[in-house]
């Protein structure tokens, strides 16, 4: 597969499609994202696998809105799953990226990576290298619905409260882009007051995530206390699919419901 | 244009997170902590998260100062060097090498702790070696 990615970048690189392509290198025994801007940096390309199939992911998408903001002219590639698809699909429905100066190179998940992840659709739409997994079994979310009332609340609150307030679930995530942050907001979340209030803080976020999150459990990977963000935000997100029939960045061009409030259909 | 992503080692505490730090166009613009670092794997602290922004802040000190009628001035590495030096000798040969300590720090690598106390101990002739983590 990732010499099909290779090839691919080389010839977007060679013809001057690209300006540089923001994927992920094997450099000094360590995989982090990198943006190859010559053909011969490939050998060290890297697909973000090391111990385990996508243990080595980036919010590759929230790099490339850095470099994108700096250089607006100029067209990049960039290397992405199914995750990081819905993601450039919301983004650019949220006027963060420009999709006519984007040029995605997509490769699949295998089967564990997407049972793990409990993925609905582990492949971006435009596939470059890679086979079809199925859709992962939800099992978390409905685990803990299974819980009664009081104990679903504790389950939560135990979680939230080992939270040490690093802020790394919000500077991870590849949906989290606002000026403003309401996480930084003091009416909602006081600074310097540790451990944040609970379940204020994480209640906050995941209200933020509606409407946004792609699921790509970054988040929960970035979490030092382990707690199961991912959980949380699937929640958010299937609540918008049975109210509102919408899943971020399933549907390109597709906009979220609360991203049209200023349009007739917003206002229906 | 000149995007970077430069792997290093936080500088806060003794821990040894590594972390890329994002450079465009020779300024370092955010924070990646390092998923494959057997010390972090991919996560941080608030501390870590935010590394990038000190780097270029205006009132970091870039360059030695030394007293001077009662003021702080900016002054050369060798000047400073010369008068530390200088000083040290002084006190020592006046007061004897245990009137002087030295504080080590925890934002420094491993080997710069080690110079610092084989300074002390082998050059000044003092135990008096101290750590900020300690303090
Ligand atoms: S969320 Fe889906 S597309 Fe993203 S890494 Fe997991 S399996 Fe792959
Ligand atoms: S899974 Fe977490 S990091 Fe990924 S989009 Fe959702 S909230 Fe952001
Ligand atoms: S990453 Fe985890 S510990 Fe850090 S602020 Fe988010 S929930 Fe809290």
């Amino acid at each position: 597969m990732i010499d099909s990615i290779k090839d691919k970048v080389k010839e977007l690189l060679d013809t001057g499609e690209i300006k540089g392509f923001l994927g992920l290198v094997r450099k000094n025994g360590h995989i982090g994202p990198h943006l190859f801007q010559k053909g011969d940096e490939l050998v060290d390309l890297s697909l973000g696998d090391n111990k385990i199939a996508g243990d080595s992911r980036y919010p590759l998408n929230k790099y490339l809105m850095n470099i994108a903001k700096a250089y607006p002219e100029e067209t990049f590639g960039v290397l992405i799953r199914g995750c990081d698809d819905r993601g450039l699909q919301a983004l650019y429905t949220w006027n963060q990226l420009n999709p006519k100066k984007v040029v995605a190179v997509g490769i699949t998940c295998p089967q564990e990576l997407a049972d793990a992840c409990e993925c609905l659709k582990p492949f971006p739409e435009d596939i470059t290298a890679g086979e079809c997994a199925k859709a992962g079994e939800q099992k978390s979310v409905a685990a803990v619905d299974a819980l009664v009332l009081s104990e679903r609340f504790s389950y939560w609150m135990d979680e939230f409260v080992k939270c040490i307030k690093c802020y790394g679930c919000s500077n991870v995530c590849p949906m989290c882009f606002c000026n403003e942050c309401s996480l930084k907001c003091d009416d909602l979340v006081k600074s310097g007051e540790l451990p944040p209030e609970i379940p204020v803080f994480h209640h906050t976020r995941a209200m933020h995530m509606v409407g946004r999150c792609v699921d790509c459990g970054l988040c929960e990977e970035a979490c030092p206390s382990g707690i199961p963000l991912r959980t949380l935000y699937k929640k958010v997100g299937s609540i918008m699919e049975d109210k509102f029939d919408f899943k971020t960045g399933m549907i390109r061009g597709q906009r979220s419901p609360l991203n049209k409030i200023d349009s007739a259909e917003g206002k229906k | 244009m000149d995007y970077r992503t430069v792997l290093t080692t936080c500088t806060y505490c003794g821990c040894g997170c590594n972390f890329f730090l994002e450079v465009l166009d020779g300024k370092a613009i955010g924070t990646i902590p390092c998923k494959t670092s057997p010390v972090n794997e991919g996560k941080l602290c608030i501390k870590g998260w935010n590394v990038h922004e000190f780097i270029h802040n205006e009132k970091r000190l870039k360059r030695p100062l030394l007293r001077k009628n009662g003021r702080l001035e900016e002054v050369s590495w060798d000047e400073a060097l010369d008068y530390t030096a200088a000083r040290l000798k002084e006190i020592k040969e006046k007061s004897g090498p245990d009137s002087i300590g030295f504080l080590t720090s925890a934002k420094v690598t491993n080997e710069e702790n080690y110079i610092l106390q084989k300074f002390a101990r082998a050059g000044v002739n003092t135990n008096n070696v101290d750590h900020c983590a300690r303090l």
